[in-house]
């Protein structure tokens, strides 16, 4: 704030890993007071460099270095003595301890005979609650029983009590509510107030240019640009990341929509959602909006046979389907691509062919017995399709980037010739370029005679993208709109169930 | 599949259709594979097991005189033919990321229902369908408690080898059966030729069967799939529920065979038999190169790890060595072919560990560290 | 008011106590301690003196060895890891123990049970150190260990026994001296779940004990080491293997290979009774104390109800099933509730 000397420097920063070169000599300067954003790509080296602060990784060269002296963290420990802590995008806290226990968990007061002071620990942890805004929340409750936005508080307020000098928050807004957000922007505010340096990583722009003072570029592992964010407009960012200009445009409709092949009537789940009914066509894109835990992904996933409705039917192309399990859906010909593409969608462990064979092993096997050779041929075909960047078709799935993992999921299920395909945030987590082209693709899936149903929470891409969107509420339909029909504030008034678009803005 | 979908995005990609609107369109060609077969296959954990087989071997052609007696070799194969036969089904079980700890318990009670069924005149035909029976009805209990009951199999086996071996002990308390019928010694005591018993031939029929089923079939690639991700095998349409049920009923199965193997070899039955089993069992897949934890393994890995523990035995009984002193040499085995691969990889790491930290440092000196 | 929301303080001070009041009734333990009084109350029924004090504190001395082995394994498998080579390094410890009694009259008898839990600690230390710095999976270490403890065993003693007229006097005694009313195995017993509580519940390491089991990456994030951990735990186990050795050896007055041969499984078994999951993370003394007690009664009623022992087996292996199910039942997470009036009626 008066002096400019940073209080944490990382300098010429390198980590490799096994065939990929995660950072290669990036530098990074946090102010006291100040909040610094990061901005980059998907793979571009965020999460890696926030592991490198944060002492979970030890970097391959370069140097860190704390009111100007040089240190290494040789584990986690030595990071958080140091003052850094971290806030995650998921929260990495203890369900099955209670509030007070997971913001003192590693340090708690100490009371008689180094024994932990219970009394003290709770008292502490209600006053941190009550500076962020959380005094309302129960020191003694167990973390399961807390919603997302809670546990959320309760991460912040476990860096708060490491009395940290350096806070580092990785896309903290991605699971809260606006009004959530409003409340995280003012905390920051307090944050900064208190002379703490912030790193404030996120991909959503309206976020960087309302709170940051400066702004650091990374691109493919190397720095790409960096200054102070009131001296810079969206666009140039936007070129720094991705190394070009790009417009916010999206493919256009081929305009030619086929027969109505799925419909799905009065489909019900006992607590997850409740008479929903669409139909879809041929070379449609339908969209499906809502507000996070509105219950679109649940009805995907039913649809898909993962979990069981209650009532409804589901007819393809005339014929009532019984979907019992995952297996019987991409039978007929539907298929999920699932939000959480490194635990659902493909198995990291195994190799990219596998991945892909895994579904169509009735078409690689012969008498019951699979050939390599297929499954390789197979995996082949489609991966070039989508233009997969990978070192071998038998390297482990878990080492790609996440738009190359995003792409081997979509190759599965094109290799099963599916007639309905669900893509679920299809772009969450993914870098501009990589958006564009996923973009590109579906409206290339559409136009091939596929019908595509889109879960999406981000508006210009449910716009941009949609032939119709369906409007999810609290496990209802709320409303439909045809392409062209909807608006922002319409959108908005449907999922969140107010008069007047003005409020929830 | 549906025919519907047989549609226009497959037959562009059959027509070799250019790349579509993926951004710049940068052809790489990406390798099927970057090693080749022969670096592949030696740099497998079964290759460094071969190595130890074949050293055990030439150990003990030198320890002692009577090792390399044919007929002695023959009878050393009975230390591990019917453990192996359900260890061939134990590694799948545990590659798809479950265990049976019941198996021990289950080739009791089979035993016991078969001894039991004697006593009511039953013939060899009839023995060998209730052993199976008995294998497979345990089986189905374990696949119905971890798959329709959700249990965790590690606890919940620990709960039927209990409740199995309880009904063995109820059944037959501290008595022996025996008077089975002369035909039913062929199994465990007969021969198909010159030295080669009739449980030597099960177990290579059983190999190479459980080989096919693991790294030929769409089962076993399934069963990868589950033990390295079972939600993703899921949301990929691999039943699971149905082939971990498979599993189960596969180790009751081979539990029964190994039972009456066992059971026509010794002539009679205790509810004491087999003791201990399971746990020789894991450390035979284990060693195998299975991981415990799930994901990987393969069937010639379990055929060299029963060769090596059969070798192990038998060498050390030649050696007048007392059985529960060569557990001793298992354990150790066991520990110490996890423990050498990941010593070396940690010397090696933290060998580079510090040739890049002595770099980063005269990197630094010559002030040539990037801002 | 959201779920873990306080209300307004006046309010709060009574309806908090209320509310967990009724929340500990509802819990496990709760029912679990309801299964184990209406089980003695079952076999009362036939037998009314089984439920005297006197006998009852029988039973409780007879399970003494399984509630110190319990809580023990109990602390291995909260940090998500399982010791199958408890019983192993009890019988070795006892035997060298033994032995070093039957050689060596008179070393104090405190000096020998010193002597046990250290050594049961460094043989301990074994597995800790093997899961700790090579990373490798604990059922496959204690898997090796049980039988390298075994074998050594034999080892030490040729095979031989230690029979009771080669112990001294003071040896065989000290668990049988009664002290207030109760045996000292009792005693111990007792002492060892108030140390485990003030342990698990009071101590940072108890505490490191559930983080590291519930959710071991974060663990690593809030600075605790895992490894570490894990191995004290192991320790820990080892420790309380070695003294047990002393005391069943002392108290059946023989050693032998074959001691407490397969009785692992029944410690494992008792944390499972008592609500403890195997994914770690999840479980209380008093559950491991009720899981072992629920074990030690089974074992001591069938005699009385005129059940032949042949059937202890069988039913153990159904309580075990049953509580594992129960486990399950209660750990399962409830589905998303997204229709307001689902949660409702929920």
């Amino acid at each position: 704030m008066n002096d400019d000397s940073p209080v944490l420097t990382l300098d010429g920063i390198t980590k490799l890993f096994p065939g990929v070169r995660a950072l290669a000599g990036v530098s990074l300067a946090l102010r006291a007071g100040e909040v610094t954003a990061l901005v980059g790509e998907n793979g571009a080296g965020k999460s890696t460099i926030v592991k490198v602060l944060t002492g979970i990784y030890r970097p391959d060269g370069g140097e860190i270095r704390i009111d100007g002296k040089a240190v290494r963290f040789s584990s986690p420990q030595d990071a958080a003595a140091a003052g850094i802590t971290a806030i995650h995008q998921e929260t990495v806290l203890f369900d099955d301890l209670s509030v007070a226990e997971n913001i003192w968990i590693g340090h708690a007061p100490r009371g008689r005979f180094g024994l932990i002071d219970r009394a003290r620990a709770e008292r502490e942890a209600s006053e941190i609650l009550e500076r962020i805004g959380a005094g309302s929340l129960d020191p003694r409750a167990r973390l399961r029983d807390l919603g997302i936005a809670s546990k959320h508080l309760v991460a912040i307020a476990r860096a708060l009590s490491i009395e940290a000098r350096v806070v580092v928050m990785d896309e903290p807004t991605a699971a809260l509510s606006r009004k959530e957000i409003e409340e995280l922007y003012e905390l920051v505010e307090r944050l900064k107030a208190e002379g703490r340096a912030i790193l404030f990583i996120s991909h959503k722009f309206d976020e960087i240019f309302r709170i940051a003072d400066r702004y650091v570029v990374f691109r493919d592992g190397e720095p790409a640009g960096e200054g102070r964010i009131a001296e810079v407009e969206e666009g140039e960012l936007v070129e720094m990341m991705v190394g070009r200009p790009m417009g916010d445009i999206f493919p256009p409709p081929s305009g030619e929509l086929g027969e109505e092949i799925l419909s799905v009537r009065g489909y019900s789940h006992p607590t997850e959602f409740d008479d929903i009914s669409f139909t879809l066509r041929r070379g449609e894109i339908l969209g499906f909006y809502g507000l996070v835990g509105a219950g679109r992904s649940e009805l995907m996933q039913s649809l898909f046979g993962i979990t069981r409705p209650s009532a409804g039917t589901v007819t393809l192309e005339g014929r009532p389907l019984v979907i019992r399990s995952p297996a019987d859906a991409i039978a007929e010909g539907i298929v999920y691509v699932p939000e959480d593409r490194g635990g659902q969608g493909a198995i990291t462990g195994l190799p990219i062919f596998r991945n892909v064979a895994l579904p169509s092993m009735s078409r690689t096997a012969r008498h019951g017995l699979v050939k390599t050779s297929e499954e390789l041929a197979l995996a082949r075909e489609y991966t070039e399709r989508l233009e997969l960047r990978a070192a071998s078709l038998d390297q482990r799935v878990g080492q790609l980037s996440g738009g190359n993992q995003q792409k081997v999921v979509i190759a599965k299920w094109l290799a099963t010739r599916p007639s309905v395909i669900v893509l679920d945030e299809p772009t969450k987590g993914i870098d501009i370029g990589s958006k564009a082209a996923v973009h590109a693709f579906m409206r290339e899936l559409a136009s091939a005679g596929l019908a595509v149903v889109m879960v999406s929470s981000e508006i210009p891409e449910v716009l941009g993208m949609s032939d119709r969107v369906v409007v999810m509420r609290e496990g209802r339909h709320a409303a439909m709109f045809d392409r062209g029909e909807a608006t922002p504030a319409s959108l908005v008034r449907a999922a969140a169930g107010i008069a007047d678009a003005r409020e929830a803005a | 599949m549906s025919m519907a979908g047989d549609g226009p995005i497959g037959a562009e990609a059959r027509a070799g259709a250019p790349h579509g609107a993926l951004g710049e369109g940068r052809r790489r060609h990406v390798p099927d594979r970057l090693h080749g077969p022969l670096r592949r296959l030696l740099g497998s954990w079964e290759s460094l097991l071969l190595v130890v087989a074949v050293a055990i071997f030439v150990a003990n052609t030198f320890a002692s005189p009577y090792f390399l007696d044919p007929w002695n070799l023959s009878d050393a194969t009975f230390n591990f033919t019917e453990k192996a036969m359900i260890g061939f089904a134990m590694a799948l079980l545990i590659i798809s990321g479950e265990i049976d700890l019941s198996v021990a318990a289950i080739v009791a009670l089979a035993s016991t229902m078969m001894g039991l069924a004697v006593q009511y005149g039953a013939g060899t035909p009839a023995l060998v369908v209730i052993g199976l029976a008995t294998g497979l009805a345990c089986g189905a209990f374990n696949g119905l408690l971890v798959t329709r009951l959700g249990l965790p199999s590690i606890v919940a086996t620990i709960g039927t080898m209990s409740l199995f071996r309880g009904i063995a002990y109820i059944v037959l308390g501290d008595k022996a059966f025996s008077g089975y019928p002369s035909s039913f010694s062929w199994f465990g005591q007969g021969y198909v030729g010159w030295v080669i018993t009739v449980e030597l031939v099960l177990f290579a029929v059983a190999a190479v069967i459980y080989g096919f089923v693991l790294h030929r079939s769409a089962f076993g690639r399934a069963v990868y799939a589950i033990g390295n991700n079972p939600v993703a095998a899921l949301f990929s349409g691999v039943r699971v529920p149905r082939v971990k049920l498979v599993l189960f009923l596969l180790t009751g199965l081979m539990s029964g065979i190994a039972a009456i193997c066992l059971t026509s070899r010794l002539g009679s039955t205790r509810p004491s038999i087999a003791f201990g089993w399971e746990l020789e069992i894991v450390t035979m897949v284990v060693l195998g190169g299975v991981n415990i934890l799930g994901g990987s393994g393969t069937i010639p890995g379990v055929v060299i790890a029963a060769f090596v523990m059969g070798l192990v035995t038998f060498g050390l009984g030649l050696l007048n060595v007392p059985g529960i002193v060569m557990s001793i040499f298992v354990g150790l085995l066991l520990i110490g072919v996890i423990a050498l691969p990941r010593i070396v990889r940690q010397l090696i790491d933290s060998r580079t560990a510090r040739r890049s930290a002595a770099k980063a440092t005269v990197r630094a000196d010559r002030g040539e560290a990037r801002s | 008011m959201n779920p873990g929301e306080r209300a307004p303080d006046s309010v709060s001070r009574h309806s908090g106590a209320a509310s967990r009041l009724a929340e500990t009734l509802r819990s496990r333990d709760a029912l679990l301690a309801l299964a184990l009084v209406v089980l003695i109350g079952l076999v009362a029924t036939r037998a009314p003196e089984f439920a005297s004090p006197a006998r009852l504190a029988a039973v409780f001395n007879d399970s003494a060895i399984l509630i110190v082995l319990a809580l023990g394994q109990m602390l291995v498998i909260l940090s998500r890891c399982i010791d199958l080579s408890m019983a192993a390094n009890l019988a070795l410890v006892g035997m060298i123990v033994a032995m070093t009694n039957a050689a060596v009259p008179e070393v104090p008898i405190v000096v020998l049970a010193l002597m046990a839990i250290a050594l049961g600690a460094a043989l301990g230390a074994i597995n800790g150190l093997l899961v700790w710095k090579l990373d490798i999976p604990p059922i496959v270490v204690t898997l090796g260990t049980l039988t390298i403890f075994r074998g050594i065993i034999f080892l030490v003693s040729d095979g031989k026994w230690v029979n009771a007229h080669e112990m001294s006097p003071a040896f065989k005694s000290l668990p049988r001296t009664e002290f207030l009313g109760l045996p000292v195995l009792s005693w111990i017993a007792i002492l060892a779940v108030l140390g485990a509580l003030v342990l698990v519940n009071r101590t940072p390491f108890g505490r490191a004990l559930y983080a590291v089991g519930g959710n071991p990456e974060a663990a690593v994030y809030t600075g605790i080491d895992v490894g570490r951990t894990r191995c004290l735990a192991f320790v820990a186990a080892g420790a309380v293997s070695g003294l047990c050795g002393y005391l069943w050896v002392s108290r059946y007055a023989v050693a032998y290979v074959d001691v407490a041969a397969g009785f692992e499984l029944d410690v494992v078994a008792a944390c499972v009774i008592g609500g403890i999951s195997i994914a770690g993370g999840i479980g209380t003394v008093a559950g491991a104390l009720m899981g072992a007690l629920f074990l030690g009664t089974i074992k001591n009623a069938l005699p009385v109800v005129d059940i032949s022992p042949f059937w202890q087996l069988a039913i153990s292996g159904t309580a075990i099933i049953v509580a594992v199910a129960l486990n399950a039942r209660s750990e399962r997470r409830v589905g998303r509730i997204i229709l307001r009036d689902a949660e409702k009626g929920a």
